[in-house]
């Protein structure tokens, strides 16, 4: 809270400023993102030298460039497979999660019923109790019914983690949906099948693309749950990583490691790029109601 | 007759609001309960059936596991280290979102793309993240090079393999979460109040102190207890920038290595529950804080 301190005295008596926080604050303000910046571009530009270099034993560039790192990654990690389980493992929790989470939260957002409270409580609990917590047990039973290491088990642990959040990021978007156009469609006759297919579907489009978009990333990067049950045959590409990272006798070549970075990084950003076609980042938790007064 | 009474029923459930449409409700749940709440009860009863080994070691029957966890320095001290780490993180990412989020408030050129600069490290994920770390920050790296050419320092700083390179790595992760939410929460509150306060005469400070901290302490709650609990749960990054043997030995790794290295999965199990509780300890006293502060409508949300 430093900006705060920074600014008490003077600005009282000067001309209320437009802004809540004061100029003399702005610097701290600036100051603070910079140093977040050059820690952020300087992980990312520093990954990239490195696995396109060779010979970097430290000094500000390698002796060498080569892009020879990427292709041996991708032989070393058999890296088609683990980009193919990749997108499989994603693609099938966002179109599983999307499927069951979707009715839920229209439920919540239009219905009251007995025990409605206790079942949002069910639903928030994943989101806030810490991974590992639930990973392990679930997991152990897993491992028990034969599931270990199945690409079966690495979709349901991500299941566990993306349902509710499919649930608590439609609710919001659900419940600004005027209901007396589905009123009126029920009025003419049209039954629960049709008012989703025809009124609903169109119109919650961008809440779901949305919805998938984040369950894809979070798929992606979700390192803890997958980890618990995966095996080599069956890991995605963060758990390959780390692999990679702590394998026995000191973990693989640097580059190679950092090559494979790169691809996630771009990967990642790909589904990014696309999102942000679609989804302004800031309003996806309130309620999205305040277009007129931003953009 | 059997029939119109069951219709009767049938009316007076669904003027409760039970029907058949809650049936689309049955996936969600059926899922939550078969992977969540049975694993969840699964595991609690693992903590009670210890190992003969544990049993041997620790005694206390089926409590040997529990006991082990509260006896053994190695084992319980990494509850402490899980919280100098996180409670830590977590306040200096809300603290440090605030201010940020209140000057992107406004309109100016290029705020679109600050902002999703600013979010974009949410995709990098902790095992990339970890692995700039080492090469950016460690001791030949450029920020370590940069610091001595200049004559800041006249030894390269150890950013990483230890508390730091945790919580580094914490920051740069947690950092974007929070601010999101934050100026999430913040575009939520009228800015008309402000205005009025301000042509009653209040200050910038009684502004905040008196108008947008009162709205915003629900969210600020809310966030720091998102971002405690991705601090908290830090595993990938402790074992990768940190000093896993020692000051980052936080209570996940405990768990994994119970789970994965020692296959004792009561223990691991009861680590894993006690990290729950521990993490819900901390929840329930920020959220007495927050009654403490406030009661009323948050007001500017919806």
């Amino acid at each position: 809270m430093t900006t705060v301190d920074n600014a008490t005295g003077p600005e009282t008596a000067t001309r209320p400023r437009r802004r809540l926080v004061a100029a003399p604050s702005t610097w701290v303000v600036w100051a603070l993102v910079a140093v977040f910046f050059v820690f952020l571009i300087g992980i990312l530009v520093s990954v990239l030298v490195d696995s396109f270099g060779r010979r970097w034993f430290g000094g500000w560039l390698p002796e060498e460039f080569t892009a020879s790192w990427y292709a041996e990654a991708w032989d070393r990690f058999n890296m088609t497979h683990v980009i193919g389980v990749t997108v499989l493992v994603g693609v099938s929790v966002v179109v599983i999660s999307v499927l069951i989470g979707v009715p839920a939260a229209y439920l919540l957002a239009r219905r009251n019923f007995p025990g409605k409270q206790v079942v949002t409580l069910l639903f928030l609990l994943p989101i806030i109790i810490p991974p590992i917590t639930y990973g392990i047990p679930l997991a152990t039973v897993m491992y028990n019914v034969g599931l270990g290491r199945t690409l079966v088990a690495v979709i349901l642990v991500n299941l566990v983690a993306s349902v509710p959040f499919v649930i608590m990021t439609m609710t919001p978007f659900i419940e600004q949906i005027n209901p007396s156009i589905e009123s009126a469609a029920r009025m003419c006759g049209a039954q629960m099948k049709d008012v989703f297919l025809r009124i609903l579907g169109p119109l919650l489009v961008p809440g779901i693309l949305a919805a998938a978009i984040l369950v894809l990333v979070r798929t992606v990067g979700m390192f803890e749950l997958t980890f618990l049950v995966s095996g080599p045959p069956t890991d995605t590409l963060v758990v390959a990583i780390y692999r990679a990272m702590t394998a026995a006798g000191g973990g693989e070549a640097r580059a190679l490691i950092s090559a494979m970075a790169v691809v996630y990084t771009v990967t990642m950003l790909v589904i990014l790029i696309v999102a942000l076609r679609f989804v302004n980042p800031t309003q996806l938790v309130a309620r999205v109601r305040d277009t007129s007064s931003d953009d | 007759m059997s029939s119109g009474s069951s219709a009767s029923l049938r009316h007076r459930l669904a003027e409760r609001g039970i029907d058949r449409g809650l049936l689309m409700l049955l996936p969600a749940l059926v899922f939550t309960v078969a992977l969540f709440i049975y694993p969840f009860l699964y595991g609690i009863g693992l903590t009670i059936q210890p190992t003969a080994g544990m049993q041997e070691q620790w005694g206390g029957g089926i409590w040997s596991n529990y006991v082990a966890f509260f006896r053994d320095p190695f084992v319980f001290d990494s509850v402490w280290i899980t919280l100098r780490l996180a409670l830590p993180a977590a306040l200096f990412n809300v603290l440090a979102a605030i201010p940020v989020a209140f000057k992107l408030r406004g309109k100016f050129r290029g705020k679109r793309l600050l902002t999703t600069l600013l979010v974009l490290p949410i995709t990098l994920g902790t095992v990339l993240t970890a692995q700039g770390l080492l090469i950016f920050a460690g001791r030949q790296g450029w920020l370590n090079t940069f610091l001595v050419q200049i004559g800041l320092v006249s030894e390269p700083i150890a950013f990483v393999n230890n508390y730091l390179g945790v919580f580094l790595s914490l920051v740069i992760s947690g950092f974007p979460f929070s601010f999101l939410l934050i100026s999430s929460y913040l575009s939520g509150i009228d800015p008309s109040l402000e205005a009025a306060a301000t042509t009653l005469g209040a200050s910038w400070f009684q502004r905040f102190r008196r108008i947008i901290l009162p709205l915003l302490a629900p969210g600020l709650a809310t966030t720091f207890i998102l971002t405690f609990v991705l601090a908290f749960s830090v595993f990938p990054s402790a074992r990768l920038v940190g000093d896993p043997t020692g000051d980052t030995r936080v209570m996940a790794l405990m768990a994994y290595r119970s789970f994965g290295e020692q296959i004792d999965y009561p223990m691991a199990s009861t680590i894993a529950i006690m990290m729950g509780v521990v993490e819900l300890i901390v929840i329930a006293i920020v959220m007495l804080w927050r009654t403490t502060l406030y009661r009323g409508s948050t007001g500017g949300k919806g």
